[in-house]
């Protein structure tokens, strides 16, 4: 028979029966005492506060690890994810230093792309120089175009024509668009919202199709060169650039309605991956992860380039610099964006897409077969290229994944003597080991998207 | 030259420092013993961000063989400082930017990884892009291009 003493009297009087069990089931004999219990009132224990069950699940972040040496050796172990790993965007590789399923210390390896870009860039001249650089951000390929064009054209000391400029704001604008239209479906993608994935790819390709008909190339475009823009943007540009706005607004408050109010996603983003504004700053993190924090930094406001300070536009900004206001602020750039590919559209210059200086650009193709002048000035500009007057210079146009610079030193030759760029992604991804410090593993993945690392550019 | 008001404090207390204008961006020559403390003072002139370290290789064409470049930027006065230093041929090295922004961590790495430039003070200055077990720094120009033979299917010749 059960002790008495060790009942579990359930707040009930003790009784002096032998069985407390059974008087219950035992019908009519007696009236059965039910007594509430605690069972189903969703109460926490003593020692169950919201702060530590906030603490239980993960949902507080902090950034102040301290190395805890009381910690035993076999309670942390060090794990690598990728490089083949599906959702590092890439082959980016991870050591994640875990206690348990907290990650306490990361360290991001890189280098599995490097292609030594910046050493091919010193043996092509000046004007095949954006064949190389667009392959380094394969996601946003016009802006590496254009910081490099920048670039020359400053050393060169010439204008591009009005419409150029414009020309080039529209197509760096919505390669803006569709390339942080990647970022939100990969990022759908990898926390497992994979309608997303596939909303995102969709829209993605209209912009594409643009590109393709305009540049003849869906990515890598070698559109935007020194000295203009290669070819004029085609008949009837401006339906397919309307029907891209008709399109995008109402997609993007389809996404809204998917992601905005989603639970799930809002508990996978929110407060994950946290940067602050003075860590952010402090380790050169640009673009939507640094406005995602509050800062309004964006280089198309402090310093303009190609004629974008006669179009208005928001820089949208978040507040807490989590995963979830990164999202939202990539959302807004998206209509920002759009707003400024309508005016430009509104806007645009007539006029050459290029400068008309033989050296620099090629004489169109009817001219070599009626001028002597025409034919020579082709054939030197594709076999030399133009000379470059000595001087360095640096830069820097707001590309999708921050401040894209294009560092170029020339000698007076045909070709760059160093070419530089400064990778926006390369310089976000050292922000990843301070947003992923305690933070869960499953996190880790939503935190990576986030920063919207593409490995072409970090590599190059 | 004239300076902008936030490099006008800052140019006072470097004498040794010679400015100029490159293609209206302001550049600040300084020499590679002041180089740690003209960057304190210019963080602390308003410089937040230290938004890229790179080097160039002069190969003969200067006494001193290496120029690093850093690009700085302030958020708060919106304007863009570069400062350059010249570092020698032999056993190149210097401060490192790290303790001032860690954000300089990785572009020192790079520097290191392709020039063999050494940072005095990088809390991990190892290879960043290139393997771990390779030789040479390949920016330098006495690094050859280089190029993989490729064998082709039809190729006739056997090597």
């Amino acid at each position: 028979m059960v002790d008495e003493k060790t009942v579990e009297t359930n707040g009930r009087a003790p009784s002096n029966r032998e069985s407390d069990v059974l008087d219950i089931w035992v019908a009519g004999t007696e009236e059965p005492q039910f007594q509430p219990t605690d069972e189903g009132t969703q109460e926490f224990g003593p020692d169950e506060t919201e702060a530590r069950l906030d603490d239980q699940f993960g949902r507080v972040v902090e950034d102040d690890y301290v190395y805890d040496d009381e910690v035993a050796d076999d309670e942390r172990s060090v794990i690598n994810m990728g490089p083949q790993h599906p959702s590092t965007h890439g082959v980016l590789r991870l050591q994640l230093e875990l206690e348990g399923e907290v990650i306490r210390r990361t360290k991001p390896i890189i280098g599995y792309l490097h292609t030594g870009m910046e050493k091919t860039a010193e043996q092509l001249s000046y004007y095949q120089g954006p064949t190389n650089v667009t392959r380094m951000d394969y996601l946003a390929p016009l802006h590496g175009e254009l910081a490099y064009s920048l670039a020359v054209e400053r050393l060169l000391g010439i204008e591009v024509p009005p419409r150029a400029a414009a020309i080039r704001v529209l197509m760096t604008e919505l390669n803006r668009v569709s390339s942080h239209l990647v970022a939100l479906a990969t990022n759908g993608m990898d926390i497992g919202a994979l309608s997303m994935m596939i909303y995102g790819f969709r829209e993605r390709e209209s912009i594409l199709a643009f590109f393709e008909k305009t540049t003849g190339l869906r990515m890598n475009h070698n559109y935007i060169r020194p000295g203009g823009v290669v070819v004029d943007l085609p008949p009837g540009w401006k339906d397919d650039v309307a029907a891209i706005l008709d399109d995008i607004p109402q997609r993007l408050r389809q996404y809204d309605d998917l992601l905005k109010a989603n639970p799930i996603w809002l508990a996978r983003t929110q407060g994950v991956g946290v940067i602050s504004a003075e860590e952010a700053v402090a380790y050169s993190i640009t673009g939507p992860a640094l406005r995602a924090t509050g800062v309004d930094w964006d280089l198309r406001k402090a310093f303009p380039y190609s004629g974008i300070e006669q179009y208005e536009f928001e820089v949208p900004l978040g507040h807490s610099g989590d995963v979830y206001d990164r999202y939202r602020v990539r959302v807004d750039e998206i209509s920002e964006s759009l707003k400024i590919v309508e005016q430009v559209m509104d806007t645009i210059p007539k006029g050459d897409y290029r400068v008309g200086d033989r050296k620099i650009t090629p004489p169109p193709r009817a001219r070599i077969d009626e001028s002597m002048e025409a034919l020579i000035h082709h054939f030197k500009l594709f076999t030399e290229g133009f000379k470059v007057p000595p001087g360095e210079t640096y830069v820097a146009v707001e590309s999708p994944r921050g401040e894209l610079g294009c560092y170029l030193v020339a000698d007076g030759d045909a070709r760059p003597y160093r070419m530089h760029t400064r990778a926006p992604s390369f310089y976000n991804l050292q922000g990843l080991p301070i947003a992923m410090a305690d933070s869960l593993v499953a996190d880790t993945i939503a935190t990576i998207a986030s920063m919207d690392p593409v490995m072409g550019d970090v590599d190059r | 030259m004239t300076l902008s008001p936030v490099l006008v404090d800052l140019a006072a207390g470097f004498e040794s420092v010679t400015w100029e204008v490159s293609h209206d961006q302001d550049v600040a020559r300084v020499p590679i013993e002041e180089w740690e403390g003209f960057a304190r003072a210019a963080r602390d002139a308003g410089f937040e961000m230290c938004s890229d370290v790179t080097a160039v290789d002069w190969m003969r064409q200067r006494p001193e063989r290496y120029e690093v470049v850093a690009n700085l930027v302030s958020i708060a006065h919106k304007t863009r400082l570069r400062m350059i230093t010249s570092v020698g041929r032999e056993e190149p090295s210097l401060a490192s930017l790290t303790p001032i922004w860690p954000g300089a961590g990785y572009a020192e790495r790079e520097v290191y990884d392709m020039f063999g430039i050494h940072f005095e003070g990088h809390p991990d200055l190892t290879r960043i892009l290139m393997p771990d077990d390779w030789e040479g720094h390949p920016l330098r120009k006495d690094f050859g291009v280089g190029s993989v033979p490729v064998q082709f299917k039809a190729s006739h010749q056997v090597n």
